[in-house]
């Protein structure tokens, strides 16, 4: 009685969130777990016999295993675009750290641009048709970094600043080229930043919905985002496929969740100390 | 140590070529060509009727009809609503979640994993998922509710609530970086001020009002902005729950630019996208502006 009294707002904390944030997860195992009678009923019920096989089964086989397909092509975005997104945001980093000069006042601007402006979407499909790039994947991992180059450049550029100056020089009067001082030694100096930045933006990619709705259309090149939304019409009776097909994308960013939680708030909250 | 050497004469020529004006180059041309140039160009297909092959000069009829059609006013007061309401909320909840959270309560780590999960899960699996729980008839949220004798609204059906539904699911899914953020601000300030106060006998209301919130105030900042910006852009979750409907109740101006871009009006889309962004301009520049000039005075 003594322990529910000390710790009230506690176990308070505990029931809410768990109501509040828990039941919406276990709906989905559940919806997932059922046959497509009962998941119909909508209901926040057990299911009345272990489906999840049948369904995953289901799910994968549709529209000629369409799943598989985009979950092959999210994987090749992600990797692709947080790869290159690392190194040019790094590079920039580096130097708009290292060096002032007369690009700095204007790099510094465009970086905030980038995380301010929205990308001006019908343009950007024109130059992508342009160039030969609408409706490819590549053309999308390209977008990909685009859109996050400003928050990497930013975290990069706050990291380099730690890392002391008297090294460059060391490594440039041993006759490294500018190219061997990044790579060699730079680069695995920012490795803790370069976990932050993998992390976030491969979270962000992952789930990214908008840019592959409007970049990357048609089913061919499916992202795993857009399975779900192709998939709302067509399972719109069949809600255990449906929560079957929710439970497979969530499981990438569970694991990450698992393994790196404090790596990823560190950062995202990165800046939100100095302002 | 870097600000001294930073400070030191620059010995040589030689040591500035450790950093390469060309380092800037393969992150330049992509932003320019796929971020910068698209911008820029928008500034004049907004002005234009425009097929993606050929474009006629049409002066500002796009955007006087961005402000004269209903369904487009519409979409531009949403997008007002769901910015600030959610962002409201986002600082409000997560403030005082983070002072929560980094009290000395049973299953902190708990409470913080669960509440930072939602952020890293995919909006669209969020958008379905409670979609289907909001159901008005059969919806888990009102039968529950229904238990308790309360019928629940329609909530993504109602007209004037299914705009406010969906920014509660956003808030769901953002509190938690909210939160984190807030935490991150929470800690950092130094232990003595609470020190001093405990001397001076001072409440924990007082310690809340006083301390914790003027010093959270870089972490206050970049919330507001942050959810400001997305709010301002958010697309993904409206379109997963609602479509902008019902009719085009919940539309906002990301919605408007899709759906006008899927009927083919490119210029009318483009000259969206110009109004989104000049709503983001005059609303965050002048505010982070306001924001980081209070802190420096104090």
């Amino acid at each position: 009685m003594n322990y529910l009294r000390r710790n009230w707002i506690g176990i308070l904390a505990i029931l809410v969130s768990t109501i509040v944030f828990l039941v919406p997860f276990a709906f989905i195992v559940l919806t997932a777990l059922k046959d497509k009678r009962q998941s119909s009923l909508r209901e926040f019920s057990l299911p009345n016999g272990f489906h999840l096989w049948d369904n995953l089964v289901e799910v994968i086989q549709t529209r000629n295993y369409m799943v598989l397909t985009a979950f092959v092509n999210s994987a090749i975005l992600t990797v692709a675009s947080v790869t290159l997104l690392v190194i040019f945001a790094a590079m920039v980093g580096f130097v708009l750290q290292r060096k002032p000069s007369a690009w700095t006042g204007l790099v510094n601007f465009l970086v905030l641009a980038g995380l301010i402006i929205p990308p001006a979407v019908v343009p950007t499909i024109w130059v992508l048709q342009g160039l030969g790039l609408f409706k490819t994947l590549h053309g999308l991992i390209f977008i990909e970094v685009a859109y996050g180059l400003s928050f990497c450049v930013l975290l990069f550029k706050a990291f380099v600043a730690t890392i002391p100056r008297e090294l460059d020089e060391a490594t440039i009067i041993d006759g490294a080229s500018p190219l061997r001082l990044f790579f060699e030694i730079v680069l695995p100096l920012l490795r803790p930043v370069v976990i932050t930045v993998i992390l976030v933006q491969s979270v962000a990619i992952f789930n990214d919905f908008t840019n592959p709705l409007y970049y990357l259309p048609g089913t061919k090149n499916v992202t795993v985002q857009l399975t779900l939304y192709n998939f709302q019409s067509q399972y719109n009776t069949s809600y255990n496929l449906l929560f079957t097909n929710i439970l497979l994308i969530t499981i990438p960013p569970l694991i990450v969740f698992l393994f790196f939680n404090r790596q990823i708030v560190a950062g995202m909250t990165a800046g939100a100390v100095k302002g | 140590m870097s600000d001294a050497t930073h400070a030191a004469p620059r010995p040589k020529r030689r040591t500035t070529s450790a950093y390469p004006s060309w380092f800037y180059l393969p992150a330049a041309i992509i932003y320019a060509v796929l971020f910068l140039f698209p911008t820029v160009a928008s500034l004049f297909f907004s002005l234009t009727r425009w097929t993606l092959f050929d474009a006629t000069f049409i002066g500002f009829d796009n955007f006087v009809q961005f402000f004269r059609e209903p369904f487009l006013v519409k979409g531009l007061v949403n997008t007002l609503i769901y910015a600030v309401l959610t962002s409201g909320l986002k600082v409000v909840l997560g403030f005082l979640l983070g002072v929560l959270l980094t009290s000395r309560i049973i299953a902190r780590g708990y409470l913080r994993s669960v509440l930072f999960f939602p952020v890293l899960v995919s909006t669209v699996g969020v958008g379905i998922t409670f979609t289907v729980m909001m159901h008005p008839t059969t919806g888990v949220i009102n039968e529950t509710l229904g238990l308790f004798g309360i019928k629940g609204p329609g909530w993504l059906t109602d007209p004037n609530l299914a705009l406010f539904s969906v920014a509660l699911v956003d808030v769901w899914k953002g509190v938690g970086l909210a939160t984190v953020i807030y935490i991150a601000g929470i800690v950092s300030i130094p232990q003595e001020y609470y020190e001093a106060s405990l001397i001076d006998g001072a409440s924990a209301w007082d310690n809340f009002w006083n301390i914790t919130l003027p010093l959270a105030k870089p972490a206050t900042v970049t919330v507001i902005i942050l959810s400001l910006i997305g709010g301002l852009r958010s697309f993904d979750l409206i379109w997963a729950m609602t479509k902008g409907g019902p009719g085009f109740t919940s539309d906002v101006i990301a919605s408007v630019i899709y759906k006008q871009y899927q009927a083919g009006f490119y210029g009318l889309s483009t000259a969206g996208n110009v109004v989104l962004f000049v709503m983001v301009a005059i609303i965050i520049i002048p505010l982070s502006g306001f924001l980081n000039r209070q802190g420096d005075g104090q």
